[in-house]
């Protein structure tokens, strides 16, 4: 490695950095300041605004520190006459066309130009002829545009092709005559689209949904962490007199590079719904009154007692803490009820037992980019875990082989290398399939559970060459599971079928379940069939599907919107309905809580709360409350806690949240068990291929702004074109099959349930299927997220 | 010798007396200086700081731009402004509050206002008879500025040139 390094010298400063790297990531790593605007250490070089040049010994010119790789024996000026005359030169060109709006600049107080012009400028403008105009764009409801104030550094054109993988933005035109904008007049459509709000150096980019609200200097800095998928963003939260004003990203290489999400971004917008609950209130004689936390916790301990423990039952949602999920369990079970559940949408459970310690993604999120080999099963992670699938794009564009067998062409961002698009049938014996042909090449014999399943299934070419990529990679390589293979109706097969492949090829298998604390929910034992720590229980309850199936006398919800959080909204609302007592803990309120439940406490969100996410790698990430709740809102673990002690519980004495963290990670550290086993054991078990449904199959994924109550109620999500988009969708082929071509709208019957959606004719679904997301009011009607369905003409 | 007669002199011919009729009678016929408050007022500086006032652009537009320079540089943080979009896409205030009771009368934020927005007028005799009123809110501190504009783009007039 040493060889590798080259000797130079900045400003006298002796300093070494390897070979080919450029001047400017060496001073950078020195600490040497050199003004730049179009260099960004995860970008390609562009060398285009100038305003990183730097004297260097021997040079005619003054050279860009950016794209002047360090040579043996250089000597570097960065504060020379030459190199201040040439850095003032370009800040003066720069500031020709810029309109020096400052005062109604959101940038303004935070901008880089501002920064650097004080810093390497002239302190009077010598230029008097006409500045350039340039109208702006409509790019959408997350980003606003002033293009006049644009220096052309090209950042998020560059953006849009490496990190994003699609070329939205770019520059038209020459000279001074050069815009950035759409190339067509469309709006961005990115999920990763909010990041050039922080790469524009200016204020030519700039966040819509909370424009002219604040001045940067107004704003405190919180750090936390997003709840809505298993990555764990790390995030920061701007707040101006404790409302939540706007959310920027958290540097964190092994998370989230310096990139986040939209829905982490603008979830934020929520917070302030009008939906907001902010007084305990219950149900007196059918009306709901206001009252005070003490009257609505008495009817809640009062109401639970009332019914039989056995037939009680509580829904988590899946984004609530670590916290909140550890004192959830210590307050039911020591009540008596073991029926409690964070999977709302996972349908097959016969293999629970078989379940590791916590959905672990198998590697580190940074492994990810070094995979030998990838196979996901039933994810769009692009949709669904953003960062993640930045992580597999930079995988795919080094040449690592990622493969996917899914229910739809998601369309991802980076190439696959070999696919599958079938129905939820077909991914059974896909990945059957590929086991098959694993076993082959490996001269192993089927496993005796596996028989039945391998039995009538014959791999194809596509089969054997994904066996081929897994075996070569060994333990390098890597079966994700993703959220349509957990909320698969033989989920338990897909496992167990992922299990042996991961034994024969020595592939390592991972999880990326929905919420963004599934990790959390499974260690603090907020599921029916372990308690904390993995610990074995005496009496198991009853997971959610049968809670919700067979009914319940007395319900607990925590943050969870029964029609939209559920598999089956149908049938959760019919087990709501036939509840006795249904409590819900809540940051909003609806028109179904209104009508289902008998109290309703409101509880803090993620961004007005401390407490611990631990995301898909088994990484815990404590964060303190950012934003002030509103009206009597408490956050749900000191609800949760109080709850205990009216209850006459012992043990929940604690002060602080990190006391709660603290004592489940004695539990962990005392039960002593290795979490990162993911293997799945096969012994015992008889496993059989479910005969293949006939007619049109639903096939589903929870929408992209549709997971959580939070994203739900954020204006600006709510608004893009991703969101506005809830169409049935069906390939040209069926709808013809079906006589619904040129139909526009279409009646969707679920046995006997329906619903009205517009169709859409799109060939990325596989024939024999129709698309129907989840977590999105049109199908709120409906039942499964799996499983037969009709489409009918209006 | 001579100063004893002097004095001798002085001390029955009321010199002193004199002397001091003299100045009296000076004063008795010099112009008057008093001015009778409050029929009449002494000339006021045009950087005079008196109560607080909102301008407007002559076509009728409020100038403040909502920077929120003066709020930041208030050093008895007397200022308190919330901003939004207004439906024309400009950047507008929705409040705009000088607590009287806080301000010191600096004129920081008159200094900091890029538009000539915020200004501080020749008023001085204004009172509060109830809790609440020395909040001058966006409203009264506009209505002053249309009232006095006359007033104060004159005195802004006079001192340009020693900016």
């Amino acid at each position: 490695m040493s060889d590798d390094l080259v000797n130079f010298e900045v400003n006298g400063i002796p300093l070494q950095a390897r070979k080919g790297s450029m001047l400017i990531a060496a001073t950078d790593a020195a600490g040497i300041r050199i003004p730049r605007f179009c260099y960004h250490e995860k970008l390609s070089v562009a060398a285009n605004c100038r305003m990183c040049l730097v004297e260097v010994e021997r040079a005619p010119k003054p050279m860009p520190a950016c794209a002047t790789p360090v040579a043996e024996g250089m000597k570097v000026y960065t504060r020379s006459p030459k190199a201040l005359a040439a850095q003032k030169a370009v800040m003066e060109f720069l500031l020709i066309n810029h309109p020096l709006d400052c005062p109604v600049c959101d940038q303004g107080g935070e901008c880089e130009l501002q920064d650097v012009s004080m810093g390497y400028g002239e302190d009077l403008s010598r230029y008097s002829e006409t500045k350039r105009v340039v109208r702006d764009k409509d790019i959408g409801p997350l980003i606003a545009t002033e293009m006049t104030r644009c220096i052309h550094c090209t950042r998020c054109v560059r953006f849009g092709e490496e990190i994003a993988g699609m070329r939205e933005l770019g520059a038209t035109g020459r000279g001074e005559r050069v815009e950035i904008g759409t190339f067509v007049q469309r709006t961005v459509v990115s999920e990763l689209s909010g990041n050039v709000i922080d790469l524009c150096p200016v204020g030519a980019l700039t966040a819509k949904p909370s424009r002219f609200t604040y001045r940067a200097w107004e704003l405190i800095q919180h750090p936390t962490v997003s709840p809505h998928d298993c990555v764990g963003s790390n995030l920061f939260l701007h707040t101006y007199n404790g409302q939540a004003k706007r959310v920027v990203p958290r540097r964190n290489d092994g998370v989230n590079e310096t990139w986040i999400a939209d829905r982490d971004r603008f979830s934020y917008a929520g917070l302030q719904s009008e939906d907001r609950l902010t007084t305990p209130m219950i149900r007196e004689r059918g009306e709901w009154v206001n009252t005070d936390w003490e009257t609505a916790m008495t009817r809640v301990i009062e109401g639970l007692r009332a019914q039989p423990a056995a037939e009680c039952g509580a829904l988590l949602s899946p984004q609530s803490s670590l916290e909140e999920f550890y004192l959830a369990q210590q307050w039911l079970r020591g009540m008596g009820i073991q029926s409690l559940d964070h999977r709302l949408r996972q349908t097959d459970f016969s293999d629970q037992d078989q379940a590791p310690l916590f959905p672990y993604l198998g590697s580190s999120l940074e492994d990810l980019e070094e995979t030998g080999g990838l196979l996901l099963v039933g994810g769009n992670v692009r949709k669904e875990q953003p960062m993640l699938a930045h992580r597999l794009r930079k995988a795919a564009l080094k040449g690592r082989p990622v493969m996917a067998i899914n229910p739809r062409d998601f369309g991802f961002h980076f190439p696959l290398t070999h696919q599958r698009v079938t129905d939820p049938h077909g991914m059974l014996t896909a990945l059957a399939g590929v086991l098959q042909a694993a076993l082959a090449g490996a001269g192993q014999s089927v496993p005796a559970a596996l028989a039945d399943v391998l039995k009538t299934v014959k791999p194809d070419a596509v089969d054997t060459a994904m066996a081929g990529v897994l075996a070569q990679a060994g333990a390098r390589g890597q079966v994700l599971l993703g959220s349509q293979a957990m909320h698969h109706p033989r989920f338990a097969l897909l496992r167990a079928l992922a299990g042996a492949l991961c034994d024969v090829t020595g592939a390592r298998m991972g999880y990326l379940p929905e919420g963004g604390n599934t990790a959390g929910a499974w260690l603090a034992g907020a599921v029916p069939h372990r308690g904390a720590a993995g610990a074995a229980l005496q009496t198991e309850g009853r997971h959610v599907q049968s809670l919700l199936a067979d009914g319940i006398k007395a319900c607990v919800l925590l943050n969870v919107e029964p029609e939209l959080d559920c598999d089956n909204p149908a049938q959760a609302l019919q087990a709501l309905q036939g509840a006795e007592f249904v409590v819900a803990m809540t940051p909003f309120v609806t028109e179904t809580l209104r009508r289902h439940a008998h109290v309703l406490l409101p509880i803090a969100t993620f961004a007005e709360t401390s407490g611990t996410w631990v995301n898909g790698e088994g990484r815990w990430q404590s964060v303190p409350g950012a934003a002030t709740p509103p009206g009597d809102t408490r956050p749900a673990w000191k609800v949760l806690r109080v709850l205990g002690n009216m209850s006459d519980l012992a043990g929940f004495e604690y002060l602080s949240s990190e006391e709660v963290r603290d004592e489940l990670k004695a539990r962990l550290a005392e039960a002593d068990v290795t979490g990162f086993d993911n293997r799945v054991s096969l012994e015992g078990r008889t496993l059989a291929m479910p005969p293949r449904p006939a007619g049109l199959q639903r096939v589903s994924a929870t929408a992209m702004y549709g997971v959580d109550s939070l994203v739900r109620r954020s204006l600006p999500l709510q608004q893009t074109p991703e969101a506005r988009d809830r169409a049935a969708r069906l390939c040209e082929a069926e709808a013809r099959g079906q006589d619904l071509l040129g139909v526009e709208e279409v009646v969707v019957r679920q046995g006997k349930l329906t619903a009205r959606m517009r169709l859409m004719i799109d060939d990325s679904v596989p024939a024999g299927c129709v698309w129907l997301p989840g977590g999105i009011t049109e199908t709120s009607t409906l039942g499964p997220a799996f499983g037969p369905v009709e489409l009918h003409k209006v | 010798m001579s100063t004893a007669i002097r004095q001798f002199f002085k001390t029955f011919l009321l010199w002193e007396l004199l002397l001091g009729m003299k100045l009296t009678g000076r004063h008795f016929f010099a112009r008057k200086i008093t001015v009778q408050y409050p029929d009449e007022t002494t000339p006021i500086s045009p950087r005079f700081r008196g109560l607080h006032a909102l301008r407007r652009y002559p076509n009728g537009e409020e100038r403040c731009i909502a920077c929120k320079l003066c709020e930041a540089v208030c050093p008895a943080l007397a200022i308190t402004i919330e901003s939004e979009q207004r439906d024309d896409g400009t950047r507008r205030t929705t409040r705009y509050d000088i607590d009287l009771f806080k301000c010191i009368f600096c004129g920081f934020c008159e200094e900091a206002c890029p538009v000539d927005s915020i200004v501080e007028t020749h008023i001085m005799h204004y009172h509060f008879e109830n809790r609440g009123e020395q909040i001058m809110t966006k409203d009264k501190l506009l209505a002053i500025g249309d009232k006095y504009e006359t007033q104060i783009a004159a005195a802004r007039a006079v001192d340009a040139p020693y900016r």
